[in-house]
């Protein structure tokens, strides 16, 4: 499997954007942000049709669309959270605007046929060029060392921002950089699972982590290593199964830890009850 | 569905004569369907949409409407009529997220289990699209919509289904703004709490799965939540909110499927334009009149 070159080329992609998504996203589940990691995977599908209607690189648009979203999110939003209404108002007229691309770009060329926007939705992370591939790799990485170097006020601020604040710590500055770090990944991870699946990555290995431990640090480590882990083996699944798409099969697996991780914290709250044996007088 | 190019071709332009204009859009029958379906489906969606947005439930709602996209895949991928996929998909969807989704203050590892559950479908909904090998132009109608194609059939089902909608919100609406408001309270007073949510979802799903047969997946919420959304920026009384979220989501619905006959643009862009546009003024109505209270 390993002598494919596009294997190789989406194993040196996916992995720093899976492990990405998987610190992100932790710490958009600590912050209750899913629904505005939702919108930016929706941004980041407008940007890149309104970049291909407008004949520039798909990348430049979608990093330039959820950045600058995610930016005003965090600026408009109190306490630099974004409102779900307001979210969910916005984005659907930025998906409006994405329709409007994918007509304009659609019609634009003689051979036409959404081709591009179903690859935006849904990703191709086997299509990667060597080029994109590291390209990818770097900003990713980027990222990834950018989250850990706030990691300690961020989580300080997810967790009580009213003593953060009161501590000296920009409680806001940090969520504004952290909403452009989720535009960032969101962006990043539009190339290897699609703007419509990210959401997946983002949030269930993030979910699962915080079903089985309550430590931040384990759960940040945990949380990334069970994304990588899903990237991995969605990969092989869809290597060794044809007919499934890398996405679908990548999204499948890290559903299924989540729901491993459900049934794991039930057995494991049964065995704690029952070591301690009846309480009931 | 074949004939509409066709219709399109020789339907002439627009004469800036308003009343020759609509007896234009008339003639054609996909037309006549696509206003009519399009009305049921406002009203229905402006109705539960309000409630929708009064109970703080957006992320699932917007969940439901993006799991109706496997539910159509499918149901064209094992050949059955699309409207059947789309209000199983709905139904069980709602089944699924009603434990996960309380609403308002929901905790972090609720939304973690809605997104899960978002990804999960339109993944599967990928792997249906993939296996039909059907034409890529398919996927982009069911998730971005299509007023030309809408059949007889489709209509009567689309009213028959807004009218239960709305039938039961009429006998359900009081209790149900009551545990929306205040669910302690309401549950203090004996009103059941659980299962009112638990019975919203699922007619959530069925407005969600209506919706979708007009506006596609993704564009649900232009409906289901800006009118609702700009309504409740210009009034929090309940009746005039309602009334006000239906004229907006009808008026919108309209003038979007009037100007998409006329223009090259797709129908989507249109009416999540012009309720965006309705959205902002009123938001800047408001602002101007002294802010929030």
């Amino acid at each position: 499997m390993l002598s494919h070159e596009f294997i190789r080329l989406a194993l040196l992609a996916g992995t720093p954007i899976a492990l990405a998504c998987g610190l992100v996203g932790y710490m958009v589940v600590l912050r209750s942000e899913v629904f505005a990691g939702d919108a930016l995977s929706h941004v980041a599908f407008t940007g890149a049709l309104a970049a291909a209607a407008a004949g520039i690189d798909l990348r430049a648009g979608l990093f330039a669309a959820t950045v600058a979203v995610a930016a005003s999110m965090g600026l408009l939003g109190p306490r630099a959270h974004a409102d779900d209404i307001v979210i969910g108002t916005v984005f659907t007229w930025i998906l409006g605007l994405g329709a409007l691309s994918l007509s304009l770009f659609v019609s634009g060329r003689s051979s036409g046929n959404g081709a591009g926007g179903v690859h935006v939705l849904f990703g191709s992370i086997f299509g990667l060029g060597a080029g994109e591939a590291r390209l990818a790799a770097l900003i990713a990485v980027g990222v990834i060392a950018a989250l850990i170097a706030i990691a300690r006020p961020l989580l300080f601020a997810s967790l009580d921002g009213a003593v953060a604040e009161a501590r000296g710590l920009p409680v806001r500055g940090l969520g504004v950089l952290f909403l452009c770090l989720l535009g960032l990944t969101a962006a990043e991870a539009t190339q290897a699972v699609g703007a419509l699946l990210l959401l997946g990555l983002l949030a269930a290995p993030a979910g699962a982590a915080h079903r089985l431990t309550v430590n931040p640090y384990r759960g940040l480590a945990l949380s990334g290593a069970l994304a990588v882990g899903a990237l991995w083996l969605g990969i092989a699944l869809a290597y060794s199964v044809p007919s499934f798409p890398p996405s679908s099969a990548i999204i499948t697996v890290a559903a299924a830890a989540y729901l491993a991780s459900g049934a794991a914290t039930r057995l494991r709250r049964r065995e704690v009850s029952r070591l301690a044996g009846p309480t009931d007088p | 569905m074949a004939d509409a190019p066709v219709a399109f071709a020789t339907g002439g332009g627009l004469t800036l004569n308003l009343a020759d204009d609509v007896r234009q859009l008339l003639t054609y029958h996909f037309m006549v369907n696509a206003l009519v379906a399009g009305t049921a489906v406002a009203v229905m969606a402006a109705v539960v949409g309000w409630f929708m947005v009064l109970r703080r439930q957006a992320f699932a709602g917007h969940t439901l409407s993006l799991i109706a996209f496997p539910g159509a895949a499918g149901a064209s991928l094992i050949g059955v009529p699309a409207a059947w996929g789309y209000f199983t998909a709905c139904g069980l969807g709602a089944v699924v997220l009603s434990p996960a989704s309380r609403g308002g203050r929901a905790r972090s590892a609720e939304t973690a289990a809605i997104g899960t559950v978002q990804a999960l479908a339109l993944g599967a909904g990928f792997l249906f699209v993939s296996l039909y090998h059907g034409l890529l132009n398919g996927i982009s109608g069911l998730l971005f919509g299509t007023f030309v194609g809408i059949a007889d059939g489709q209509v009567t089902a689309l009213i028959v289904v807004a009218a239960v909608a709305i039938a039961l919100v009429a006998v359900a609406g009081r209790p149900l703004l009551f545990a929306s408001l205040d669910d302690e309270g309401a549950a203090a007073a004996g009103v059941p709490v659980r299962a009112l949510g638990a019975g919203f979802l699922l007619l959530l799903g069925l407005a969600v799965a209506a919706t979708a047969q007009i506006t596609g997946t993704l564009l649900v919420f232009t409906l289901l939540v800006t009118p609702a959304a700009t309504a409740q920026a210009l009034t929090v009384r309940p009746g005039a909110g309602l009334v006000l979220a239906v004229a907006i989501s009808l008026l919108v619905t309209w003038l979007g499927l009037g100007i998409a006959y006329f223009s090259p643009l797709p129908v989507g862009f249109w009416i999540t334009s012009l309720s965006f546009g309705l959205y902002v003024l009123a938001r800047a109505w408001r602002a101007l009149r002294g802010g929030r209270r």
